[in-house]
Parts: structure tokens; C-alpha cells; sequence
């Protein structure tokens, strides 16, 4: 063999290289989460309230307050991103100063780091408006944290529909309206989903901005929308600074339950896109 | 043909196009359309209310040059000192640490699925990786501290139980698809011709790879890499679990440190009363990070929009 292609060799071992690391990585987590965590992944995890006793302890608390929030983060995200989405796609003239500055500033949203939303909640809703450390106020926090991953997948997915199905609407004689509720969004539904599942997988797993807004608490009893909260995440992070051996078996089983919820979203996102990807 | 010829070809009243019956309702969606987009611009102009207003009260109690050049950190303590450099200087080595993982693997993870994987390889691994970037932070932290502090005390190295290295690497790990994903978009719109040119010339892979298509994505790739320093000084939970909470300052990656993220995730959950100077400390902090990472992401969406505007 040349030293040409010796070296191409190389190269290509090294790229192959650089994406097992990933997988190595993640198959590494998985493993010793696995591990640490089957032993307290029993029903207790799902039936019982924190306790100071690792034996006792459970997470129903802090698993029903994550399945409230993630419900209405998808009741308030979804309406407001893809309405932002029709709005960037289908009515705005891009040259306008405002709308590119909106455009601008999605982007910029969609990198802010979690925990200055964490901030603003703290400022403005849990103690400027006075609604204090309610499960509500977590909902609206991680809902603004979403919001521009739904935006920016809605539009692609608008996007993808093809100019000659609004032309033929149009030329049919549908109002603007009808052509893009009858015609552009059906078409456009896939990625919304898509984009919205992922939106809300990761609203489930994140923790920052809710330590801020309080959900730092220890909550016995089943969570309600205007009550005091904890969810799945700050519950493992409560569990995982504690120095005890069976809270971090506890955490990591939590873990596995947390994992579970947003990988099995993530996988369920994938498989809609590959099985409904239309071409056009 | 113009439309004023057009109107007089047909020599009759000009008809217009539009419907000549009002739709009330299509104004309506419209302007809800509009709202919703609002929502956005209310979210930043609340963001930037929030941090400022607490924070130039902030400044003026505590000078900014005390704040910005201070090498002291202990907002909490009597007497109270609040010097920012620490917590900038701990953000600064985790987020190195991170980068030395997450560039290199990000960059060749991204250049094996633009220019060697079959499509058939990418629809595989592509989803993969979105499996791994979805994977919450507080479990990385967990998987830092739990799994990675121990791997590196057993190969000799001298961590403290909370240590900059583990969360770092781990952070790295948690890059890596962002950086890959980005990228590979930003090489996968370097037209075809190019590539073609330079396999005509008898280029292999490898040249072609890091000759043409590298150098000729390079605005995205860079975006790729400030996109991913934006998101690694604003991670807060592997730094709160497996990087500690101790504002020292220090390069040791073997010693832990705290960070402008995990400050604000430590305290702004405590029952600081609201108006005191401590509270106050938390939206200094939280501007300073702000700030910083807007900077980041301006210059990240800039570069974007030049490769998009170059190919596109």
C-alpha cells in the first residue's frame, strides 16, 4: 500500500473513531445507570412520597408533576410556536426590519441558556405577579424555553410544502386562510410533530430554570396546578447531592424512569419523521 | 405585458384580483398570527427587564470594577466580597475542557457522515447521536459524578470528589452532537461541483475532505464550535452535581470550582429576601452570563447566515 493511502486509511479510522466515542459514551451511561439504579426500581419509586428514609422514599410526587407539566407544556407551546411558525412563513414580508429582528431573536432564544429563563420566572412570575413556587409557573417557564425548538421546527416543516399547493388552492379560489389551514398545515403536520415531541422531551428533562422558580422542595403529596411542585429532574438532583448510598440508588433509579420517558419521546420522534417523510 | 397596458388592452373598467368580498375573519387570524410571534419578543424584552433593572441596582451598591475584576467570591459571607473572577475563570476551564472533547470528536463525527457514510450509515447514526443530545443534563451530571470521578481516580489521577476534568469531559460528550450536527449541515451545502472538481484532479477522501470541504464550510464550522462554548457556559447541572460549588480560582482541572451558572442554580433557590444586596447578586451573575453568550450566539447566527447566503 502507498503512504497515500495509508494515510487515508488513518484518517477515515479516525472519523469512524470520533463517532464511537459518542456511542461508547452513551452506552457507558446507560450501563452503569442500569447497574446502580435496578436495585431500588421497584413500585415504591412510583407509589411513594420523598422521605429521609432511602427505604421509604419514592418519587410519585415528582413523576406526576413532571406528566401535569408536560401536558400543559404542550397545551401552551404548541398553539403559540406553530401560530409563530404560519405567521414567519406565510404572512410576514421578510424585509421588514420587525421581522427579521424576530427572526433574529428566536435564534438567539433558542441558545439563551435554561437557566436565565430561570431567572426571568423568578423575577417576573414567581415573585413580580405573586403566583409563588406553583407547578403553573414551572409549566410557563419551560413552556418559553421550548417555544423557539417548536418555532423553528414548524417552520422548516411549512417550509417543505411546496409553493404549487398554495398556488392551486389559490387558484381555486380559497382565502389565504383556507389554503393554509385546509392544505399547508395537514401537509406540514409530520415535522410539527416531530419537532413538538422533541420540544417537549426536553422540557421534561430540564432542571435549571425550575430550581430557581422553587420546585427545590420537599413535597409529600400529589402536586396540583396551583400548588407547590417538584419534578422528576430536580427530584434526581435533590437525591444525588445527598451523600447516603441508597439515594443514589434512588437517583439513579429516577433516572432510568426519566429515561425512559424522554428517549422513548425522542425515539417516537424519529420513527414519525422517517415513516411520514413526504416527498414532494 | 404591465398591468396598465393589460387594463387597457381589455379597454373596460379595471378589475381587480383581490375578492370583492371583505374577510373579516382573515384579518383576525392574521393579527392572532401576530400575537403569537409577539410572544417572543416579550419573552427577550422580559429577559433583559428582569437581569437589568435588579442588576444596576446591584452596580450601584457593589462598583462594577470591584465586581469585574474582584478575585474574591463570597457574596454570602460577612464580610461580604464580590469579586466575579473566580466564578468567570471556572466557567472558562470547564468549558476548555469541554471543547477539547467536543471539537475534534464533533468535527470528525460530522466529516465521516457528510463525506463517508452512506446514506443508508447516516440514517442510522444520525438518530443516534440525537439520542445521546437528548439525554438531560442532570443525568450527565450524575454519569460525571458516579462514573467518570471514580474511572479517573482509578487511573491515578488525583481528583477531588468534585473536579473540573470529569465534568468537563462529560460536558464534551454532551457537545458532541451539536457540534457534529451543525457542522455536517454547513458541509453537507458545499455544492456537489466542488467535490467533483477535485476528485477530477485525482484527490482521494481525505484530501478532498479536509482540502476543499472543510475549508469551504468553515464559516458553519466555526458557528458549530461558538454555539457550543455559548451552550457549555450556560450548562448549570453537571457543573452543580460533579464540578462543586466552590468559588476558587484556579486552572487545576484536578480541584472543583464553581461557575456563573452554578452560582445562580445554588443560590437563587434559596429564600434570599427579595430587594437585599445577596438576592441582587444573582442578576449581576446572571447579565454577566447573559451578556456573554448573546455575544456568542449574534456571532454564531451571523456566520450561519454567510454560508447559507454563499451555497443556498
Amino acid at each position: 500500500m502507498s503512504a497515500r493511502k495509508v494515510r487515508a486509511r488513518i484518517f477515515q479510522a479516525l472519523m469512524i473513531f470520533s463517532l464511537a466515542v459518542s456511542m461508547g459514551m452513551l452506552i457507558w451511561l446507560l450501563i452503569s445507570t442500569f447497574i446502580d439504579g435496578i436495585p431500588a426500581l421497584d413500585a415504591k419509586l412510583f407509589t411513594n412520597p420523598p422521605s429521609s428514609i432511602p427505604e421509604e422514599a419514592g418519587a410519585r410526587p415528582a413523576i406526576l408533576a413532571t406528566l401535569y407539566i408536560a401536558v400543559l407544556v404542550l397545551l401552551f407551546s404548541v398553539p403559540i410556536g406553530v401560530g409563530t411558525a404560519i405567521y414567519m412563513e406565510e404572512y410576514a414580508h421578510k424585509e421588514r426590519w420587525y421581522n427579521r429582528f424576530l427572526e433574529v431573536n428566536i435564534q438567539n432564544l433558542a441558545a439563551v441558556p435554561a437557566i436565565v429563563y430561570g431567572i426571568l420566572g423568578l423575577a417576573f412570575i414567581v415573585r413580580g405577579i405573586g403566583v409563588g413556587r406553583v407547578l403553573l409557573a414551572g409549566a410557563l417557564i419551560l413552556t418559553l424555553v421550548v417555544l423557539p425548538t417548536v418555532i423553528i421546527a414548524s417552520r422548516e416543516a411549512l417550509r417543505a410544502v411546496p409553493d404549487s399547493i398554495r398556488q392551486g388552492g389559490y387558484a381555486l379560489g380559497a382565502t389565504k386562510w383556507q389554503v393554509i389551514s385546509k392544505q399547508v398545515l395537514p401537509a406540514s403536520i409530520p415535522g410539527i410533530a416531530t419537532g413538538s415531541i422533541l420540544a417537549l422531551s426536553r422540557a421534561v428533562g430540564e432542571t435549571a430554570p425550575l430550581l430557581l422558580i422553587g420546585a427545590l422542595t420537599y413535597v409529600a403529596f400529589d402536586p396540583t396546578i396551583l400548588g407547590p411542585f417538584t419534578a422528576l429532574p430536580v427530584q434526581i438532583y435533590q437525591w444525588v447531592k445527598l451523600p447516603d448510598q441508597g439515594f443514589q440508588a434512588l437517583a439513579a433509579a429516577a433516572i432510568i424512569v426519566l429515561l425512559a420517558i424522554v428517549l422513548g419521546m425522542n425515539a417516537l420522534a424519529i420513527v414519525l419523521r422517517s415513516k411520514f417523510r413526504q416527498k414532494w | 405585458m404591465s398591468a396598465s397596458s393589460f387594463e387597457a388592452a381589455s379597454g373596460s373598467v379595471p378589475t381587480s384580483l383581490r375578492s370583492s368580498r371583505k374577510h373579516y375573519g382573515e384579518k383576525v387570524i392574521q393579527v392572532l398570527l401576530g400575537l403569537c410571534a409577539l410572544v417572543s419578543i416579550v419573552t427577550t424584552l422580559g429577559i433583559v427587564i428582569s437581569l437589568l433593572v435588579p442588576a444596576l441596582e446591584f452596580f450601584a451598591e457593589v462598583s462594577p470594577v470591584e465586581f469585574f475584576t474582584g478575585t474574591v467570591w463570597a457574596p454570602l459571607f460577612e464580610p461580604a466580597s464580590f469579586g466575579v473572577v473566580p466564578l468567570l475563570v471556572g466557567t472558562l476551564v470547564v468549558t476548555f475542557w469541554a471543547l477539547l472533547v467536543a471539537i475534534p470528536f464533533g468535527l470528525g463525527s460530522a466529516i465521516y457522515l457528510s463525506e463517508y457514510a452512506t446514506p443508508k450509515r447516516q440514517a442510522v447514526l444520525k438518530p443516534m447521536l440525537e439520542i445521546l443530545a437528548g439525554v438531560p443534563t442532570v443525568v450527565y451530571g450524575y454519569f460525571a459524578l458516579t462514573a467518570v470521578t471514580p474511572l479517573l481516580r482509578t487511573m491515578g489521577l488525583q481528583v477531588e470528589i468534585f473536579n473540573v476534568l470529569a465534568g468537563g469531559l462529560v460536558m464534551g460528550v454532551m457537545l458532541i452532537p451539536t457540534i457534529a450536527s451543525l457542522s455536517e449541515d454547513a458541509m453537507s451545502a458545499v455544492p456537489r461541483d466542488l467535490r467533483d472538481g477535485a476528485y477530477g484532479l485525482g484527490a482521494d477522501k481525505l484530501q478532498v475532505s479536509t482540502r476543499v470541504i472543510v475549508p469551504a464550510a468553515m464559516s458553519g464550522i466555526i458557528a458549530s464550535f461558538i454555539l457550543g462554548i455559548s451552550r457549555a457556559v450556560g450548562e448549570t447541572l453537571i457543573v452543580l452535581i460533579a464540578v462543586g460549588q466552590q468559588a476558587k480560582l484556579t486552572f487545576n482541572p484536578l480541584e472543583g470550582v464553581s461557575t456563573l451558572t452554578a452560582f445562580i442554580g445554588a443560590t437563587g433557590n434559596g429564600d434570599l429576601p427579595t430587594g437585599s444586596t445577596e438576592y441582587k447578586t444573582i442578576f449581576a451573575v446572571g447579565l454577566t452570563l447573559f451578556v456573554i453568550t448573546l455575544v456568542m450566539n449574534i456571532i454564531s447566527i451571523r456566520l450561519v447566515r454567510k454560508y447559507r447566503e454563499v451555497y443556498d
